[in-house]
């Protein structure tokens, strides 16, 4: 192991790596603005030769990267080392993951790059610094295991996870969990596949016994490792996922709960909206009361209006005996059909079309107004355009009535969708359409005669 | 100790009669002030009093070993005079003369070190500062007459036997040799490799001008011009970063026991290629440093005079011939091919040398101003002329065509700008041997340098290298123009037919006008005579600046403000005309 002097002297901080780009606090993007603060003229001391050379030299390997030219971005790279002997230290500092970010990178494309050669130059980028040595070891076990190589993966966290130097900084502290968690992963890859061989036998064999006490061992040691890093706040999604299967394996509900509960609701963990969502999921497996679900279901709403287990949520408020619940269950559905991604779900507007009919013969007409009234300027042009409703006729007759339906209880008879899908004769919707033009006329917010 | 031991020997010297020795390293009596070496030596009575008599063996004066670093004694001159040494034979090997090695850059040389009271003088600063035992009266011996005169003593060779005899020079001459010995401490010390690396650092004498590596190169130009070689300081400055003449790293190349470390990295690493302006500088602050007298003249036969100059930079950059008549023209109208204007005298009470590379390729502009007015304008209905003339008459000596010339070359400067980019990004600035600061310091950097080696090799397996290993061969042309090449038409036998006109028995330019590229000069405190704001200018003005600007390696305001020093002496009446005016204004309002 590399013991640089000056690095230990030297506390690290995330704010050590060179930012390319400068990231205004309204989520602008000035990538152009470091390139220019650079070149400006400022009194004082000029900047010297080296460091002018050797930042063209990182440009060239930048555009030689983008390019795709892994040939010319190696040739860069071979003076673009020097980087690591500069005599600014603070640049010398930020030099080793640059080029391993760099060198990674072309050694992963460039054609007469193989395993062996990325692995060496993972190893001697490992020992560069101390403060690198975690994150390019994870790096690294990523590479192998793109490579499919899972043993020599598992055999790098490993070797990563017994790794110490001094005392941790904070940041170093996470990547060990990270370390661990991958390691941890991969025990549940093995553990998932035995689980497979193992649905092939027959319980009463002797095989099975055996297999299972292995796999519990197994999963035993997993779950350590996984633990650990779903209590640091954090967005662990895969890690959650199978650290679950497996306590719900065992039959550790309890367990399982608490850990998708505390990834859900802990509020030291960022907003993820997979943390309710599988939250929910382990509910409705469990058969959880209705309220539960309702309340899951709530925070998801307000993360993910257009989520499709919004639709499971309309049809659980609708289920519901509370009159809210049921104003509610109107404003779900709306919401869902605000997304561009949604127009077309037929079961979406299916929803709208028969839960309308039912409010508005439950006399809830309010209701429906206060959702149209903040939609009325852009949905008819958003959904109801005349284009839409060729268009639709052609791609889904279905979807087209349904649809036709909403627009003449929300538009009125009047309405170019309405009167474009009434008009078209279909033999075998002829019925069902004329019994819209009914319902519309009955049911319609938009009252021509009053 | 070794004068102290050395008062034993009580005869007189063979040569100067005078008793005061000092002990080389081999043992032998020397004179301290003659240097006369006798061959009578000191008996050594207990070997292990002598700390190096491992030495002998190696047979040198003063390159004695240390005990920590286990390396030579050396003084901070010494490198740079190590380093002159490999520039002034990299210049040999260019084709310059060798009296300029020699002869001329010794002598400078030896000079720098008189003045900067280093040696040949009477109390070198080495002695009186650190009290060294070199007794007052031993001093009184000294023959002060050995001071060098200069470009006549030539006794000592600094050429012949090259590096291992020029330290040589100090150690018989006037470096204090006995000094080190007796003050164990410093040689423990760690702050360098050199003796004085700490102490030359730190000294600051208002008058001296301390030796740096940028300014050898300085003493490297001053020879050449003494010389008139026909070198212009932005060739050597091209060559320096072509690596022809060591400077990056020059110190490298020292003597394997020569150890540098510590301060010593301050001294001679170099981070930077050599500024044109800052070396023009130096030059002459050294030149006056060193008080050198008149130089030799430049003559209208020396290729540093413009008119020589000329013809080279419109060859270079593919300019017709027949302009060189036109450039001789301005030359003279403008009085710059004058001996006395030409020629360097450091002692004048405004010492300055002409930037002649500079200037003669801003008399270019301004002939190119005088035909083709350059206002984006003009140049291009000429150019309309000359392609419909070119086109009706193929056999005749085709017209020069402007366009057809700036196509040509705009497409090749900019392919050579982007390969100049792109080696100088791939520019090698470390040195096989690391520098370090201390030796806590030094295994780190010598890993770090491993480091970098190894992850060299193995990315150079992923290249080719085979097109651009090859070195270019050093040449004064950056251009190559030949008749043959189709595709980058030669323009030098093109006739000016185009833009001239008779007149009776004389030719003019159909062009009449003319724009002043600077139209009144700065006269304040900001120390510049103009400044160049690219916008405000014609494309045309622009892409000709830029061109010859990059050819020379310099700022494009450099070249500017030299174009309007020399349109202020070829316009003379109008800016004379436009000061009375302004003064006149000025008065008028007073009143």
């Amino acid at each position: 192991m590399s013991d640089f002097s000056e690095e230990l002297a030297r506390p690290m901080t995330k704010d050590d790596q060179v930012k390319m780009s400068v990231l205004s606090g309204t989520g602008m993007h000035f990538p152009w603005l470091q390139s220019y603060v650079e070149t400006v003229v400022i009194g004082g001391k000029k900047k010297k030769d080296f460091a002018q050379t050797t930042s063209a030299c990182l440009n060239f390997i930048q555009e030689a990267l983008l390019k795709h030219q892994w040939q010319r971005a190696a040739e860069y790279m071979h003076s673009y080392f020097q980087t690591l002997e500069d005599s600014d230290g603070y640049k010398r500092h930020a030099a080793p993951e640059i080029i391993w970010k760099l060198g990674s990178e072309i050694l992963f494309y460039h054609p007469k790059s193989n395993v062996e050669t990325f692995n060496t130059f993972a190893d001697r980028m490992k020992n560069i610094g101390v403060m690198n040595y975690l994150k390019i070891s994870l790096q690294h076990a990523l590479y192998l295991l793109h490579h499919g190589m899972l043993e020599d993966a598992n055999r790098n966290l490993s070797q990563a996870e017994t790794w110490r130097y001094g005392e941790k900084s904070s940041s170093q502290e996470v990547l060990i969990n990270l370390v661990q968690a991958y390691k941890g992963l991969l025990q549940y890859y093995n553990w998932s596949t035995k689980k497979k061989e193992l649905s092939k036998f027959d319980k009463e064999d002797y095989a099975y016994g055996t297999a299972t006490r292995s796999m519990v061992n197994r999963s035993w040691k997993t779950s350590v490792n996984l633990g650990a890093l779903i209590k640091i706040p954090g967005v662990w999604d895969p890690f959650v996922k199978s650290y679950i299967e497996m306590l719900e394996f065992y039959g550790d509900q309890d367990a399982a709960r608490e850990v998708l509960t505390n990834y859900a609701y802990d509020e030291k963990f960022p907003s993820n909206p997979n943390a309710h969502i599988y939250l929910y999921n382990f509910l409705k497996r469990k058969k959880a009361p209705r309220a539960k679900l309702l309340s899951v279901l709530k925070i998801l709403y307000r993360i993910v209006p257009s989520h499709k287990l919004m639709l499971e949520f309309h049809t659980l408020l609708r289920k519901s005996e509370k009159e809210e619940h049921h104003k509610l269950a109107l404003e779900v559905v709306f919401g869902v059909l605000d997304f561009a991604g949604c127009t077309k779900n037929i079961t979406a507007w299916t929803y709208l079309s028969k839960y309308l009919r039912q409010t508005l013969m439950g006399n809830h007409l309010v209701w429906v107004q206060e959702q149209w009234n903040s939609r009325k300027n852009w949905w008819p042009s958003f959904h109801f355009s005349y284009y839409w409703a060729k268009r639709d006729w052609k791609d889904d007759t279905a979807l087209a009535c349904e649809k036709a339906f909403v627009a003449g209880i929300l538009l009125g008879k009047g309405c170019r969708y309405f009167q474009y899908i009434s008009k078209q004769d279909h033999e075998v919707l002829r019925k069902k359409i004329k019994q819209m033009k009914k319902s519309v006329k009955k049911y319609s917010i938009v009252n021509p005669g009053l | 100790m070794d004068l102290e031991e050395a008062k034993e020997f009580k005869e007189r010297c063979t040569q100067c009669a005078a008793v005061s020795w000092g002990i080389t390293d081999e043992g032998k009596y020397y004179c301290t002030s003659c240097h006369n070496v006798t061959e009578r030596s000191k008996e050594v009575i207990n070997t292990e009093d002598i700390p190096n008599s491992k030495i002998k063996a190696i047979n040198r004066g003063l390159k004695r070993k240390k005990k920590l670093e286990k390396g030579w004694d050396w003084y901070v001159c010494e490198g740079f005079q190590y380093i002159l040494y490999q520039q002034a034979e990299a210049l040999k090997s260019l084709g310059v003369g060798p009296e300029l090695k020699n002869e001329v850059l010794h002598n400078f040389w030896k000079r720098y070190l008189q003045k900067s009271k280093q040696a040949y003088c009477e109390k070198p600063i080495y002695t009186t500062r650190k009290k060294a035992m070199v007794v007052e009266d031993n001093l009184s011996h000294l023959d002060c007459s050995s001071e060098p005169e200069l470009l006549s003593d030539v006794s000592y060779s600094f050429v012949e036997s090259g590096a291992e005899s020029q330290s040589d020079i100090f150690s018989q001459k006037s470096f204090p040799v006995s000094s080190r010995a007796s003050q164990p401490e410093m040689v423990a010390s760690v702050c360098s490799g050199s003796l004085d690396g700490v102490e030359y650092s730190q000294r600051k004498e208002k008058g001296t001008v301390k030796m740096s590596v940028p300014r050898t190169l300085a003493l490297c130009y001053l020879s050449l011009l003494w010389q008139r070689e026909a070198i212009t300081l932005s060739d050597l400055l091209r060559f320096v970063e072509e690596d022809h003449i060591p400077y990056v790293n020059a110190f490298q190349h020292f003597p394997e026991e020569m150890k540098l470390y510590g301060r010593d990295k301050r001294i001679f690493a170099v981070e930077s290629w050599p500024d044109y302006e800052d070396i023009h500088k130096k030059t002459i602050e050294i030149a006056t440093f060193l008080d050198l007298p008149h130089f030799p003249d430049i003559t209208e036969d020396c290729y540093l005079h413009p008119n020589i100059l000329c013809m080279k930079y419109l060859m270079e950059v593919n300019l017709p011939d027949e302009m060189h008549g036109l450039a001789c023209q301005v030359i003279k109208m403008t009085g710059i091919g004058e001996v006395d204007f030409l020629t360097f005298d450091p002692i004048a009470k405004m010492a300055k040398t002409v930037k002649y590379d500079v200037q003669a390729v801003a008399i270019i502009v301004v002939v190119l101003k005088l035909l083709f007015l350059l206002d984006d304008n003009f140049e291009w209905s000429l150019s309309n002329l000359a392609e419909k003339y070119n086109k009706k008459n193929k056999k005749d000596k085709p017209w020069f065509d402007f366009r057809k010339w700036y196509q040509v070359m705009k497409k090749t400067v900019d392919e050579k700008k982007h390969k100049w980019e792109e080696a100088r990004a791939k520019y090698m600035w470390k040195s096989e041997k690391p520098l370090y600061y201390s030796f806590i310091d030094k295994p780190v950097v010598y890993k770090r340098r491993d480091m970098v080696v190894n992850l060299q090799k193995q990315f150079s397996t992923l290249v080719d290298w085979t097109p651009t290993v090859e070195k270019k061969r050093p040449s004064s042309f950056q251009f190559n123009w030949t008749e043959e090449d189709t595709d980058r038409t030669c323009f030098h036998g093109h006739s000016l037919q185009g833009v001239l006109k008779e007149k009776g028995q004389s030719l003019l330019t159909k062009n009449s006008s003319y724009w002043l590229s600077t139209q009144k000069f700065c006269k304040g405190y900001c120390k510049h005579l103009t400044t160049y704001e690219e916008s405000n200018f014609s494309l045309s003005y622009q892409f000709i600046l830029n061109l010859f600007s990059f050819l020379l390696r310099i700022k494009t305001s450099l070249l500017h403000e030299e174009v309007s020093l020399i349109e202020r002496k070829l316009f003379k009446n109008k800016y004379s005309k436009t000061k009375k005016k302004s003064r006149r204004s000025r008065k008028a309002r007073r009143h």
